[in-house]
């Protein structure tokens, strides 16, 4: 008995149109501005491949890219054991641990250009409390709109300051997820600290860490907002990420053709980055 | 070589978790702690393990007083209800990794290592990660670790509880095999008094942090010393009345009262409470079970081989089990009968009378 009955696609129709209109629509638009030269009143000519062919062979993207490696490589190699390190300092049971989950949460809790316009003023060399201390108090010369050394310390410390804690809340939910047991068997064997971490914490902590990194990862490769508001990109070049190049080729220049064109070379690199890191990663269960 | 516990008690925040008591434990048989689930068990346990610090008392190992020292400097291993094994390492790291700390040489820990993982069975698995294993191997890894130490102490914390059936009776026909001839003090925790009789040895029972018996585990089995130990060591529970000796009867109620025979006949007169085994209460008449009771039947259950009913007596609820398969009929009225000699007679001061 066969039942012909098509009355299921329409259950799945709402979800369709969701990631059409989310997703699938404004992508393709982005495809189709990435391979045509486009005017004012809507003329678009035929480019093929030009935009990405200008785009990968020109130096200020090269740049911006190196920035931006630069950057994330910063955030994940700081921000990870730093997390972890909180995470495992953090009280497991009393009174205590919700104190610590709140006040870990509260950065994470404000807009990205709050996180932006707070640092700013907080670095000022003149009136912002840090500028101000350092460069009056402590003797050292340090603006950050002056400074590209001074700029690029801000920026990660205004990124470590913002997302740490959603590290340490993370290895956090991995670490009180380990039974007693575990380390009632290492104490009886008497492991060291270290191999306690070593072969009992890290290895129960690894799929949250992945997931960790793998946020980390893609949220810092993609960062606009707070570095835009703290030093536009400044000074001169030296803070200018990718996502900041591409708004002003976009917006500033309106170069809208080479701009879709990088930004679908941006989306393919997050994409591999993460794919390659995620598989790496999960290798080892898989073989089971 | 002996464990000795001496007036050895558990507070927490003011809550008493185990109370004094004394023991003296020896290595060649299984020393079972028998009691329900939160009867001190796993406290009394981690106490001899040193996990947790004393409030009071002192523990002995091999002579030599050890309730200061951390559980590393004890020389003892315990194995977890659920399976512990390191993650991310081999079962061959794994059941190595007690001797590796410890310091013996990377030649010697080799030999060891494939012995205890023969006794184990799991030579052809060495290679492998603890979650490749099915649960019954990770438990023998365990259990792997715990031997090959050598310790002077092995505890077992309910080891078989996560097992499925099959796996847990054919490891524990194995266990009390494994550690004979070890030398080492074993503990086994249990909340099943079947489990406690299969492995025999001694056993321990708790109620409430307190150890109520100590002693053979089928003397104490025959010969609980109260009524508390009676009911610890029954499963089902233990069917219990109130009952009066007057001359040489024995009075239930108005309609069931049998001559006193034995050591009941030389009780004084007075109120007992008795209690028997819901297998020495059985659905058909024979030569033991003689004194015929009547109940309504509430709850049946069948085993296959056994069957039990759970039926009500004036108020009280009994059950009775019998072999095979017997037909009874739910919310009606039964004919039981009890085996008068086997019943226990506990005095007003819960001690066992007769």
């Amino acid at each position: 008995m066969k039942t012909q009955n098509q009355r299921a696609w329409l259950f799945v129709l709402p979800v369709l149109f969701l990631v059409a209109f989310n997703a699938l629509i404004p992508m393709m638009t982005v495809v189709n501005y990435s391979v045509q030269e486009t005017f004012g009143d809507n003329l678009f000519f035929w480019e093929g491949l030009r935009w990405f062919e200008e785009v990968l062979r020109s130096e200020r993207f090269h740049n911006a890219l190196g920035r931006q490696f630069f950057f994330t490589f910063m955030i994940l190699i700081i921000e990870v054991p730093l997390g972890v390190a909180i995470a495992l300092a953090m009280p497991r049971k009393g009174p205590w641990v919700p104190v610590c989950l709140v006040l870990m949460a509260l950065p994470m809790l404000i807009p990205w250009n709050v996180v932006g316009a707070m640092w700013n003023i907080f670095t000022l060399p003149d009136i912002g409390l840090l500028g101000y201390f350092l460069n009056h108090v402590v003797g050292i010369s340090y603006d950050m709109t002056q400074d590209p050394v001074a700029a690029w310390v801000t920026i990660i410390v205004m990124d470590v300051w913002h997302w740490t804690s959603l590290v340490v809340l993370l290895a956090y939910a991995g670490l009180v997820s380990i039974p007693n047991a575990y380390y009632q068997a290492a104490e009886i064997d008497g492991a060291s600290n270290w191999a306690v971490f070593r072969f009992i914490q890290l290895p129960k902590m690894k799929t949250v860490l992945t997931i960790a990194v793998l946020l980390r990862f893609m949220d810092s490769f993609n960062i606009y907002t707070e570095p835009f508001v703290l030093t536009g990109g400044g000074p001169g070049n030296s803070t200018t990420l990718l996502s900041i190049d591409l708004v002003k080729i976009a917006l500033g220049q309106f170069d809208l053709g080479p701009a879709a064109a990088m930004s679908l070379i941006y989306f393919a690199i997050t994409l591999f980055a993460s794919w390659l890191f995620y598989t790496v990663m999960t290798k080892d269960d898989n073989k089971a | 070589m002996s464990l000795e516990l001496k007036n050895v008690s558990k507070r927490v925040r003011g809550i008493c978790h185990v109370k004094e008591t004394s023991l003296t434990l020896k290595p060649g048989h299984f020393n079972v702690l028998l009691g329900e689930t939160g009867a001190g068990k796993t406290s009394l346990i981690k106490l001899m393990a040193g996990l947790d610090g004393l409030a009071s008392g002192q523990i002995i190992l091999n002579g030599k007083d050890v309730s200061k020292l951390s559980a590393q400097k004890r020389n003892i291993s315990l194995v977890h209800q659920f399976f512990v094994n390191y993650p991310h390492m081999s079962v061959f790291d794994n059941i190595a990794s007690p001797l590796k700390i410890a310091g013996v040489a990377k030649s010697e820990i080799a030999g060891r290592v494939e012995e205890a993982a023969g006794l184990m069975k799991l030579a052809p698995y060495l290679k492998r990660n603890p979650h490749e294993l099915s649960g019954g191997q990770q438990q023998r890894c365990a259990l792997a670790r715990a031997i090959v130490k050598e310790s002077d102490a092995v505890f077992l914390d309910e080891p078989l509880a996560n097992l499925d059936y099959k796996l847990r009776e054919e490891l524990r026909d194995q266990l009390p095999e494994l550690f004979a001839g070890r030398g080492a003090v074993v503990v086994y925790a249990t909340s099943e008094p079947e489990e406690a009789l299969l492995l025999g040895g001694h056993t321990a029972l708790m109620t409430d942090g307190n150890v109520v018996q100590f002693g053979p585990t089928s003397e104490i089995y025959r010969n609980p010393k109260d009524l508390d130990a009676a009911k610890v060591f029954s499963n089902p529970p233990i069917n219990t009345a109130n009952v009066v000796k007057q001359g040489d009867t024995v009075v239930l109620s108005d309609s069931v009262r049998w001559t006193a025979t034995g050591a009941v006949a030389s009780l004084k007169d007075g109120p007992y409470t008795l209690a028997i085994r819901p297998h020495h209460v059985l659905p058909v008449e024979t030569p033991e079970c003689s004194v015929r009771l009547e109940g309504h039947v509430q709850v049946t259950e069948l085993s296959g081989s056994e069957s039990s009913a759970h039926f009500d007596m004036g108020g009280q609820s009994w059950v009775s089990l019998s072999a095979g398969v017997h037909p009874y009929f739910v919310g009606e009225v039964h004919a039981f009968y009890l085996d008068p000699t086997h019943c226990f007679f506990f005095g007003a001061d819960g001690a066992l009378a007769a």
